[in-house]
């Protein structure tokens, strides 16, 4: 991919003995939803903290519209600039702020907006994620999904151009599931930014993918729209589909939807 | 045998650079953050408020204790009006600097490493990271500054009152003449006492809380374990690292002063 809006190579991170990435390429499209699968332990969330600068990589480089990611950050102090969100597997909320407060954030601590209008934007960040009424709440009182929703508005309040999710859906029941995806593809598809996530909810998750990148052995071994996945692909990966029951659940849904 | 000692002083010689470089760019980090008047006060409510009723608690009872056992050495050699120098200069010169760094550490620097520690390992801090926020300067910062702050104004207090309980032991229940007491008090207590008294509460300021914050930020490289045994180790060392930290460095600044 020539004009690839984020461009890793060659990216290596070892611990200790283990090489969890032993030479990541990868090309992620502009406004694309591109989902990184595989087993536990793997190093999918490696590969996202070294995209964040969360963690070092070893060698290998990162760039972002052709730029090294260390340099493209963050831009000015208007929130527009920022480059990156990330969303963590455990929300990452502060437990002595308020949910409001928790989702102003990063425009209170890194933009010159004046207060009035932040609070305007949290407010309708709130209200579009059904938050209104949990905003004086602190994290402690809110469930497991209001919690996600409110990572999420956070992760989005900055409008920025890349959000790194991780396992976002971890913990919710099927339906907070499939409208955390459901609100990733909206937002996506009101602000353009591109998404890169790491999830184990196969096949629901390749429903709002445009690409989905399998890391296996440090390395990504599948590239492509979920639909050339196929379990005949390759041997690993067929295994790897079937074990999180792809094949079953896709004809399943192939059926409901003939139905 | 020698090998291994070498080994663990350079240890600690590279932790103790480790720790004031984590200090120095808490502080720094602290001058770019946004709001910082309202860090700094909730700060100060943390390190200097809320560790204010045991400071004052433990001042007036070694006070108290002071006035009784000096009372009861001096009187053997008829030497009981000198009280008041000895409850005082005890006091401002080495008991309340030393006592009050270990209280704020048993009540402020344990919960620090503790909230650090978990915030750690909650990927708070990494959030911050993520947020472009400095998350020394955010989270560490205003504490060093309030340490600054309160520290001196908490052993000042400390001192106040453990000389009120010298005077309630040795006037009041012992009997040692009031004016004499408080006479003896402002004779002999200089400026230059009071003002390394400071400097002690200053040092131990800066140190214990560059300690304790530099434990519990750094519960996922420092600690043994991982969750909440790592968290709870790292608010262990903390507290003793600084307490020992403070005797040390109690030492070390005694013999330059005198």
């Amino acid at each position: 991919m020539a004009d690839a809006f984020l461009k890793i190579r060659d990216l290596k991170k070892h611990f200790g003995e283990n090489k969890v990435l032993d030479g990541v390429d990868l090309d992620v499209a502009r406004a694309s939803v591109t989902t990184i699968i595989g087993k536990s332990g793997i190093g999918k969330s490696v590969l996202l903290k070294c995209i964040a600068n969360l963690l070092a990589a070893d060698s290998g480089t990162i760039e972002l519209e052709g730029q090294p990611i260390a340099r493209s950050r963050r831009g000015s102090g208007d929130s527009d600039g920022v480059t990156f969100s990330y969303m963590f597997q455990n929300n990452a909320l502060f437990d002595s702020l308020t949910a409001a407060e928790n989702v102003a954030l990063p425009l209170v601590e890194g933009t010159h907006l004046k207060r009035a209008e932040i609070r305007q934007r949290v407010d309708a960040m709130l209200e579009h994620l059904e938050l209104s009424s949990s905003a004086q709440r602190y994290p402690g009182e809110l469930s497991g999904g209001m919690k996600k929703r409110v990572a999420l508005a956070r992760a989005l309040i900055t409008k920025p151009q890349i959000v790194l999710f991780d396992e976002p859906t971890t913990g919710l029941d099927p339906e907070r599931k499939f409208s955390v995806f459901e609100m990733i593809a909206d937002y996506r598809a009101r602000f353009g930014f591109t998404a890169l996530l790491v999830s184990h909810d196969i096949p629901e998750v390749f429903e709002i993918s445009d690409q989905v990148a399998w890391l296996d052995g440090g390395k990504i071994r599948f590239f492509g729209p979920p639909s050339d996945l196929h379990i005949e692909t390759e041997s690993a990966l067929a295994g790897f589909l079937s074990k999180a029951n792809y094949g079953r659940k896709n004809e399943l849904s192939k059926g409901e939807s003939s139905i | 045998m020698i090998r291994t000692l070498g080994k663990t002083a350079l240890g600690v010689v590279h932790e103790l650079g480790e720790i004031s470089l984590f200090g120095f760019e808490a502080l720094r980090g602290f001058c770019g953050q946004r709001h910082r008047l309202s860090k700094l006060v909730l700060a100060i409510h943390e390190v200097g408020v809320r560790c204010l009723p045991i400071v004052l608690t433990v001042g007036l009872f070694t006070g108290l204790v002071m006035g009784l056992q000096l009372y009861y050495t001096l009187v053997k050699f008829g030497a009981e009006s000198a009280l008041g120098t000895a409850v005082a200069l005890s006091l401002i010169r080495e008991l309340g600097p030393v006592l009050t760094a270990l209280m704020v550490v048993g009540q402020a620097g344990s919960a620090m490493a503790s909230e650090l520690g978990i915030q750690r390992n909650d990927e708070q801090i990494d959030a911050l990271h993520t947020m472009s926020i400095d998350p020394k300067g955010y989270l560490v910062g205003p504490r060093l500054l309030a340490a600054v702050i309160c520290f001196p104004m908490l052993t000042a207090l400390f001192d106040l009152i453990g000389i009120v309980g010298g005077y309630l032991t040795g006037s009041v229940l012992l009997n040692v003449d009031s004016g004499v007491y408080w006479n003896r008090v402002f004779e002999s207590v200089t400026w230059a006492d009071v003002r390394g008294g400071f400097v002690k509460a200053l040092v131990f300021g800066l140190l214990t809380i560059s300690i304790c914050a530099y434990r519990g930020f750094n519960t996922h490289r420092k600690a043994s374990f991982p969750g909440v045994r790592g968290v709870s180790e790292s608010a262990t060392r903390a507290v003793v690292w600084s307490s020992v930290g403070v005797l040390a460095t109690d030492y070390l600044i005694t013999s330059f002063l005198l």
